[in-house]
């Protein structure tokens, strides 16, 4: 009975679950169905962004194949997601994106070792500053502009449709929602399945995944903040990097870095063995390699910072880097795109629940 | 050469054999281990499919002193009472129904000791409530989480096993999935495999043709062979005989394990006619939450047990979500067309109406549906099956649907068939492990 057309197939099922309701328990994107009789694309686009994926629909459904009704909430959302995400993105998704971060994540190393003389490269280099003498702080900087700007329209452009196309808000109605709504990214409320954990596909309920989740945000946060703070350092104060040890974008660095690592490598650990029916196979791939640059990321900005001061620190910085640049490039047509949307799904949830409740 | 099967294989030897797969089942299976008897459940049903008619489930009705995050208000035992006693039209057991609505009361925290998890109100989504409790993702959420707890006890569970004979002292005979015969020596036997609604030759005993019309809302696994074993071994009969709870149903959902999703609502904003084009009922006097059980039963009763709802333009738009669109016609001639019926008899109907009049027109044809039937064995207050004359048929014991109509007579009661499944089946389970472990 399952559709092929996955704007219609979602529609198929969510008109059952709103009849059944049975799942309302479990997160905001079953109440959020309810409200609607009918389901625009957009509409669809919004029900898809606000599932977490924590598949305890999955598990208590009782028209879930072999039921002739073939109802899989998290397999239907999940496509959708993917659809609306490359749909809704300008400019459209680069092809082969797992392959493309790799030639960029190799792409640094490879131009300095072709570029940079052997010995500057290959020297001991201390004091502030010492980055810069392998690769200039200028082309650092625009190496990062270029990607990251592309990226963040594709985003901005699809985040703007996304908005138009999930409903009709006032500027106030959003603020008035804003706290909620950022509560509930936050504290990732929808992954708590109604109280009772989640079923990460590898045995009884738990908050294993929440708990790994909230380390990679964290982590992200953190790393985020470093950035930050060592721009500040650059610009306004005049000092330059590398900072020492115990300088703020240091510390910051290396506890977003163990964050990262801790929860991207317990996030690649649920999803293997999980059970395979409720997942899109596109969707647990781009999933993986978000994970994966988040690793690589991290687990090479330790190693630049154990080793900053002998003749490996020009080399780790250009994998660093490349690993950064892979990041951006993949940004608004990879997992990473479900932060912003999911965010903005959780707006417009808080929105209508709002205006429901009046 | 297939090697020919043995016609009765020892399959095991247990203190306590538990017939069934639901809610009563799994509730004596776990009290019985927990008693420290070595528990076999048998459920006829294949693992994917397992849980009864409770997959479709969702709350359960409980005694309660006061307000708690599972309900907006209080439910004493007064209140119980009394609507147990309206239901079941005073043909209920007093003393069971007591044990009933006192056992209630402890299965909220009986159950979440067994790892079950209920929906809060807090967690927003649910109808208001003040007499039952709601699992968290429904019944099949339940079910799950009980099976794993029996797995995690070390109970052993074998699906796909048709109970065909029992025994008073406890020897049970089954058929497997390939259709091998095999024996289970036990200390006591539960049975707790719910009624015959899957099984339209024991439905046609009261229903004749009309049987096959009727279509299975829950398992289709509910067959009735342990309960037809019961009756044959002596035990008294409770209830009525085809006696069933029927509910309006979508006819084109006419396979079983339906649920909920398929039942037909808001024909009180058109009409409701027969199979010849007439109305039978001022549509508009069936309301309240009994409006699908009532129009289900005077469904049945029609001739060809069907009939079909009509709304006009105006109307469609206010009828509840349902799973499948209605059907369309443009006009009144064509809507006849398709229902095969004179158009002068359907214009006529839908004048008399008054709520039909503006095309394009939408129709949905209803059968009654079976949720499950009336009919059990009569049980004492231990969960013993006893004969006519009272006496326990051997170590025998009854929880669930199959017994009722001890409670409930032939009535029908939001959430006690489950309350009626958890309270017996621990009864059941603790009495038979302790017949059992003497």
């Amino acid at each position: 009975m399952r559709l092929d057309d996955p704007h219609e197939e979602a529609r198929r099922v969510l008109r059952l679950c709103n009849v059944c309701n049975y799942c309302n328990g479990y997160c905001e994107m079953f109440r959020a169905a309810e409200r609607h009789r009918t389901f625009s694309d957009g509409e669809l686009a919004t029900l898809a962004h606000l599932c977490h994926n924590c598949r305890n629909c999955w598990q208590a459904c009782q028209y879930a194949p072999p039921h002739p009704f073939a109802v899989n909430v998290p397999l239907v959302l999940a496509e959708l997601r993917l659809l609306s995400q490359a749909e809704l993105a300008w400019p459209r998704p680069l092809g082969h994106l797992g392959l493309l971060s790799l030639v960029v994540t190799l792409l640094p190393p490879l131009l300095v070792l072709l570029l940079v003389p052997i010995e500057v490269l290959f020297a001991a280099h201390a004091g502030p500053g010492a980055f810069y003498r392998v690769i200039p702080w200028s082309v650092m900087s625009l190496a990062a502009a270029l990607p990251l700007g592309w990226s963040a329209l594709a985003l901005a452009v699809g985040l703007v449709r996304f908005w138009r196309a999930g409903g009709n808000s006032t500027g106030a109605e959003m603020r008035a929602a804003a706290p909620e709504a950022i509560r509930d990214a936050i504290l990732l409320r929808n992954l708590d399945g109604g109280g009772a954990g989640c079923d990460d596909g590898n045995g009884p309920l738990s908050f294993r995944r929440k708990y790994a989740h909230h380390l990679v945000f964290a982590g992200f946060l953190l790393c985020l903040a470093s950035t930050s703070v060592a721009t500040v350092y650059h610009h306004l104060l005049g000092l330059e990097a590398p900072y020492p040890m115990l300088s703020l974008p240091v510390v910051l660095g290396s506890l977003g870095g163990v964050g990262l690592i801790a929860g991207s490598l317990g996030l690649l650990a649920l999803k293997r063995g999980a059970d395979p029916a409720p997942i899109a196979p596109a969707a647990q791939e781009s999933g993986q390699l978000l994970l994966l640059q988040l690793l690589a990321m991290a687990a090479s900005g330790l190693l630049l910072l154990a080793l900053r001061d002998g003749p490996a620190m020009g080399i780790l910085l250009a994998l660093h880097l490349g690993t950064v640049l892979s990041f951006f490039v993949a940004l608004p047509h990879g997992k990473f795109a479900h932060a912003p949307y999911r965010a903005a799904a959780l707006l417009r949830a808080a929105l209508e629940r709002r205006n429901n409740e009046r | 050469m297939p090697q020919p099967v043995p016609t009765s294989v020892l399959m095991d030897s247990r203190d306590v054999v538990v017939v069934g797969g639901g809610t009563a089942a799994l509730c004596a299976a776990i009290s019985a281990r927990r008693k420290g008897a070595t528990v076999t459940l048998l459920d006829q049903a294949p693992p994917d499919q397992r849980g009864g008619n409770t997959r479709h489930s969702r709350n359960l009705r409980i005694m309660h002193s006061a307000p708690s995050p599972l309900f907006p208000g209080s439910y004493d035992e007064t209140d119980f009472h009394a609507d147990l006693v309206k239901a079941a039209e005073g043909k209920g057991n007093e003393a069971l129904g007591r044990i009933l609505i006192r056992g209630s009361a402890e299965l909220p925290d009986w159950l979440a000791a067994q790892g079950v998890v209920f929906q809060t109100i807090a967690c927003g989504g649910l109808p208001w409530s003040r007499k039952t409790a709601f699992f968290l993702g429904g019944g099949k959420a339940m079910i799950n989480t009980l099976y794993a707890t029996a797995a995690r006890l070390r109970i052993m569970v074998h699906h796909n096993c048709r109970v065909t004979t029992l025994a008073p002292d406890g020897q049970v005979s089954l058929n497997d999935e390939n259709g091998g015969k095999r024996t289970i020596r036990a200390r006591a036997v539960v049975v707790a495999s719910g009624g015959y609604q899957a099984n339209p030759v024991w439905l046609a005993e009261r229903w004749g043709d009309d049987a096959a019309a009727l279509v299975v809302r829950g398992t289709p696994f509910a067959a009735g062979d342990p309960l037809r074993a019961l009756f044959d071994l002596g035990a008294a009969s409770v209830g009525s005989p085809g006696a069933c709870h029927l509910v309006a149903v979508d006819a084109r959902l006419a396979e079983a394990d339906g649920g909920i999703v398929t039942r037909v609502d808001g024909v009180e904003l058109g009409m409701v006619i027969d199979r010849d084009g007439n109305r039978f009922e001022d549509e508009t006097s069936i309301t309240g939450p009994t409006r699908y059980a009532q129009w289900g039963r005077r469904v049945a009763a029609l001739p060809g047990a069907i009939a079909h709802a009509v709304w006009d333009a105006e109307a469609i738009d206010r009828t509840p979500p349902a799973i499948l669109e209605p059907i369309r016609a443009d006009s009144l001639e064509t809507l006849a067309g398709l229902l095969a019926i004179p158009v002068t008899t359907l214009a006529a109907a839908a004048t008399a109406s008054g709520r039909v009049n503006q095309p394009p027109f939408f129709t949905v044809p209803i059968r009654p549906g079976i949720t499950f039937t009336c009919h059990g064995v009569r049980v004492d207050e231990r969960a013993r099956v006893v004969t006519p004359d009272g006496l326990p048929l051997g170590c025998l014991y009854a929880a669930g649907m199959i017994m009722a109509p001890n409670v409930i007579g032939t009535g029908y009661l939001a959430g006690a068939a489950l309350t009626i499944g958890a309270v017996f089946g621990r009864i059941a389970g603790e009495e038979a492990a302790n017949h059992a472990l003497g």
